[in-house]
């Protein structure tokens, strides 16, 4: 019954599988891809910590802290780049991101 | 201990209960409010793990910031999401299959994965016993990671800038304050005197100048 570091293990892995088959499901609904990229990061973040906290090291913390500020900023700067591609076209359609013909 | 497994179970449960929600819901307003039970019950999961600080936090960063981020930006866009719906069940079988594939190869490399008993050794920082979390954090977040930190604030200083950058727009039709206009303003240009015909006024086009 007691709880080690495989279960934490186990909760990221599927947490992170979620996040991508959230990306896989909602492929025209970008907001929601976005949400999955947050899970990830939030599966990763566990997974950080509980090695950090199981094997004594608080540098795993740290790093979690960096991931916790990366996201951040990547949430904001999507979101802004969403807005103004809502403002361009009037859609969030990401099936119809063909300007550059890449 | 089976009042922390309870609750371990208890958060891991509706962790990923809520974030299957938040990428099976029909409306975007309910995923996140799914994401924020998601984000809550992970924090309850760092603080049952002892990393206190670390849960605070993400209530405060991913609740408190991101998530009401989230919930401007989709109640502010005119979207019709049911249209955005469509192919959600084309790329269910795709996307179960990679998915099932890449769990169970998570799972295979936690499950039959040990530590090496040298790892112990090289520990970089070890968790003092006797100073909170928080602290803890703090002794080697501004001492040996400080620069690690500053990085982290230039990143969020880079992220500010290029939201504001990206969604500002001058619009044509608001007035805006021009200070050097109005300081190179000089009574010719601001008064004019004219002589009035009693019982004519002034003409249009001397109205106009005088406008202007």
């Amino acid at each position: 019954m007691t709880v080690g570091l495989g279960h934490y293990l186990a909760v990221g892995a599927i947490l992170f599988t979620l996040g991508i088959l959230g990306i896989f499901l909602n492929r025209k609904n970008i907001i929601v891809i976005l949400m999955s990229i947050e899970l990830i990061l939030l599966a990763v973040n566990v997974n950080l910590v509980a090695f950090s906290t199981f094997l004594g090291d608080i540098v795993g913390q740290v790093f979690a802290l960096l991931v916790l500020t990366v996201a951040a900023a990547e949430a904001a700067i999507g979101l802004a780049v969403l807005v103004v591609y809502f403002r361009n076209r009037g859609s969030i359609a990401v099936e119809d991101v063909n300007l550059m013909k890449g | 201990m089976i009042v922390s497994a309870l609750f371990f179970y208890l958060f891991a449960g509706v962790c990923v209960a809520s974030a299957v929600m938040v990428i099976v819901s029909r409306n975007p307003v309910h995923s996140v409010l799914y994401l924020i039970l998601a984000f809550v019950n992970a924090s309850g999961l760092f603080v049952l793990m002892g990393a206190e600080f670390l849960g605070m936090m993400l209530i405060v960063v991913y609740v408190g910031a991101v998530a009401v981020l989230f919930l401007f930006v989709i109640m502010m866009l005119d979207v019709d999401f049911v249209e955005l719906r469509e192919g959600f069940l084309e790329y269910l079988p795709i996307g179960l299959v990679i998915g099932g594939i890449f769990l169970v190869e998570l799972l295979l490399v936690a499950g039959g994965w040990v530590i090496n008993p040298g790892t112990v050794k090289q520990i970089t920082a070890a968790i003092p016993t006797n100073v909170s979390n928080t602290e803890a954090l703090g002794l080697v977040l501004y001492t040996k990671y400080i620069h690690y930190f500053q990085i982290a604030g230039m990143v969020l200083l880079v992220a500010m800038i290029g939201a504001i950058v990206l969604t500002l727009r001058h619009k044509v039709k608001v007035k805006r304050q021009d200070i050097n206009v109005q300081n190179a303003r000089t009574p010719e240009l601001a008064m004019a005197v004219r002589k009035v015909t009693s019982g004519q006024g002034l003409q249009d086009a001397d109205a106009a100048e005088w406008v202007k």
